[in-house]
């Protein structure tokens, strides 16, 4: 699926990724985990192709393909999807106007006809259900005023509908009641298959509670320090980053 | 400037007074004569003037823009024109080159009580009625434009809605010019009386041509009234329009107003309304401007008295080497505690070579108040076009989209559903197709 090879990323000529090694098959689900300023946020920028980083070396290899050289918009209807830490407010433009242009771009990426208007209405309304969102927040702008947990919930919407290949989660959890992110976590696993695969980019342990990841990997400095199973990150919650910092620093 | 430039106006106007309505009317030939008189000493306003620092109207002093004398000939106006502007669910009023015409309008049904007809039919029936009224939330000494106006006008709509009245279906009235480097100067007076309540449309078109518009509106809002006015300026793209709209708000009166200035080489509009005790004003604006276009908003919110509301946003899109204006005064009297305030004006620039130039000015004479302002010019939010291109859609797309939506906003205010749908399409003509699929909005 994502095959990312000693991967290294500057921002304004200060490196910020020095080396990244990731193996990402189908159906599985990685956590990154790593304390402030260790690149996490960069890994998913990188990934979805924002703006401002430069690429200094190594390679990003998506479903056979170098992902670095696809505009984000390709990157996005090929199946990369970047739930953001910070979603965005569009005034003016709906959520369901949004998700049509989103859906009906991908359609025609890989030349298929635009989605049945009555089609649609029935796919959004369920995945509503299932986000245990108001049928309102459809025709509401896009995120403006919603609340933390809602603009979320919004992210994983457009996900459940786009079904894409490669979910990126940037800090899902930040900003959520435990509530919220019960409903965030059902959803995220309704979505699970053995086609798809998960990167949870996170600070918080506690996701990974609701969302259980078969790898989990320690992000210090700009390198992966450590990689384990679900049973590293209990470990991480009860001894904290600082013990993988020191032992980085030692070598 | 300059009295000498007006003077070719004023040397013309001893031709056309005998064809101006109200002839019969001492106390209107009155109003006339003081206008004149005023715009021959002042001139058109001048780039010296402090309200007219950004409003160069050299180009109409250069011209010579003369009443057209035709009139009331519908053949002028072609059908698909009209067709695409007048209101199907409205009753209507046509005024072409500034003169009323019944074949084009629309009034069957009108409650009896009510009143809607072309400015010189009042001056004929409702003459006591306007003596009251004209000139009064405005006079000749605002602006030399409202002298000119006064002196020149030749037509326009009056429309007097009886206490506790709601007059269920709008009232449009459609300014069509159709004539090269014509005047069409015309007043319009709107009266809602106590607890009364109607919603009025301006429309201005035009042919493809040069001409001048000069348009100032009265609205009387009574005790607990509710006027909504909504102003489609869709001059054509060489035309001048100078509007003003002038607002009284008795006690507990409700006023809101949408600005919809999309037409025009150079535009402007003026605003001004006087709140009486607890009354609210809504001022709404959106302002498109391509190529050279110039266009002006000025409004003044006036609070007298307590217990004032007024909000106000104005949005601008400037593409090319457009330049759009937006002066927001907002005065609050020393009597107007507990006045609550907000304004806001908004411009995206699309290109280097646009300009946006805005003036916010809060007066306050009180001490116990909420007052707020704020003020953007900007280009389009590049974290907003990464979301977009991260939701798959590209570039080029993101920018129109984020574009129409920030334009959008102010078409989402507008209540009446054929009005909206109008409001819309002119947006979406202005924007190119690329950006936004009607069929999913």
């Amino acid at each position: 699926m994502l095959s990312i090879k000693n991967l290294t990323v500057n921002v304004n000529d200060k490196q910020i990724l020095k080396g990244i090694n990731l193996e990402i098959k189908p159906g599985e689900i990685h956590a990154i985990m790593g304390p402030n300023g260790s690149g996490k946020s960069t890994l998913s920028h990188i990934l979805s192709g924002k703006a401002g980083y430069t690429v200094t070396g190594g390679s990003v290899t998506y479903q056979g393909k170098d992902l670095l050289e696809m505009a984000p918009e390709i990157r996005a209807r090929e199946g990369v999807f970047l739930a953001f830490q910070y979603p965005v407010e569009i005034p003016g433009v709906s959520n369901i106007y949004l998700l049509k242009a989103a859906l009906n771009s991908i359609r025609k990426h890989h030349s298929q006809p635009e989605v049945d208007a009555m089609d649609f209405l029935t796919l959004i309304k369920d995945k509503v259900r299932l986000l245990e969102m108001d049928e309102k927040f459809l025709y509401r702008a896009v995120n403006e005023g919603f609340s933390g947990g809602e603009k979320k919930r919004n992210e994983i919407l457009q996900m459940a509908i786009l079904e894409p290949k490669l979910c990126i989660l940037d800090e899902t959890d930040s900003g959520l009641d435990i509530d919220a992110l019960k409903v965030v976590a059902e959803g995220v696993n309704s979505l699970r298959a053995a086609d798809r695969s998960f990167v949870m980019v996170t600070h918080y342990q506690r996701l990974l509670d609701y969302i259980k990841p078969d790898f989990v990997h320690v992000l210090a400095n700009g390198q992966i320090v450590k990689s384990g199973g679900a049973e590293l990150a209990l470990e991480l919650e009860e001894k904290g980053y600082s013990w993988l910092e020191d032992s980085k620093a030692a070598i | 400037m300059t009295a000498a430039t007006a003077s070719r106006y004023t040397a013309e106007y001893s031709n056309i007074a005998p064809t101006l309505p109200g002839q019969n009317l001492p106390w209107l030939t009155a109003l006339r004569q003081d206008a004149l008189a005023k715009f021959s000493a002042q001139g058109f306003p001048s780039l010296r003037e402090e309200e007219w620092r950004y409003t160069n109207i050299s180009a109409i002093e250069k011209k010579l823009f003369s009443p057209s004398l035709i009139g009331q000939v519908q053949e002028l106006v072609p059908t698909e024109l009209l067709a695409s502007y007048q209101l199907p669910d409205a009753w209507s009023v046509v005024l072409i080159d500034g003169h009323f015409c019944a074949e084009l309008s629309a009034l069957e049904g009108m409650p009896e009580t009510v009143s809607v007809m072309s400015m010189a039919n009042a001056l004929i029936k409702k003459s006591e009625i306007l003596e009251t009224y004209i000139n009064k939330a405005v006079n000749n000494d605002e602006h030399s434009f409202v002298a000119f106006n006064t002196a020149w006008f030749t037509d326009g709509l009056f429309v007097h809605v009886p206490s506790t009245l709601v007059l269920e279906k709008p009232v449009q009235v459609l300014y069509v010019n159709t004539q090269s480097d014509a005047l069409a100067s015309t007043r319009t007076v709107i009266i809602a009386e106590e607890m009364a309540d109607i919603k009025v449309i301006e429309t201005f078109i035009g042919l493809d041509i040069a001409y001048l518009s000069a348009a100032v509106t009265e609205v009387f809002v009574g005790v607990n009234a509710d006027v909504t006015l909504y102003k489609m300026q869709c001059e054509s793209a060489l035309a001048y329009h100078f509007g003003g709209i002038y607002v009284k708000q008795a006690k507990d009166a409700r006023f809101i107003h949408h600005n919809f200035a999309f037409g025009g080489l150079l535009a402007r509009c003026d605003i001004h309304t006087d709140l009486d005790l607890a009354s609210e004003c809504e001022l709404n604006g959106l302002y498109l401007g391509v190529n050279r276009q110039h266009i002006d908003n000025h409004t003044r919110i006036n609070h007298l008295k307590p217990h004032g509301i007024s909000r106000e946003l104005y949005k601008g899109v400037l593409d090319d080497k457009a330049r759009g204006v937006f002066q927001g005064r907002v005065i609050v009297a020393e009597d107007a505690q507990k006045t609550d305030s907000q304004m806001n004006n908004r411009n995206l620039l699309l290109s280097n070579d646009a300009e946006a130039d805005t003036k916010p000015q809060l007066e306050i004479y009180a001490d116990d108040v909420k007052c707020a302002h704020g003020v953007t010019v900007g280009q389009l939010d590049e974290k907003s076009i990464f979301y977009l291109q991260s939701r798959c859609i590209d570039e080029e797309t993101a920018r129109n989209m984020l574009t129409f939506a920030f334009a959008n906003e102010m078409v989402d205010k507008i209540k009446i559903k054929s009005v909206h749908d109008q409001a819309l399409e002119q947006v979406l003509i202005r924007f190119p197709q690329e950006g936004v699929n009607k069929e999913w909005l």
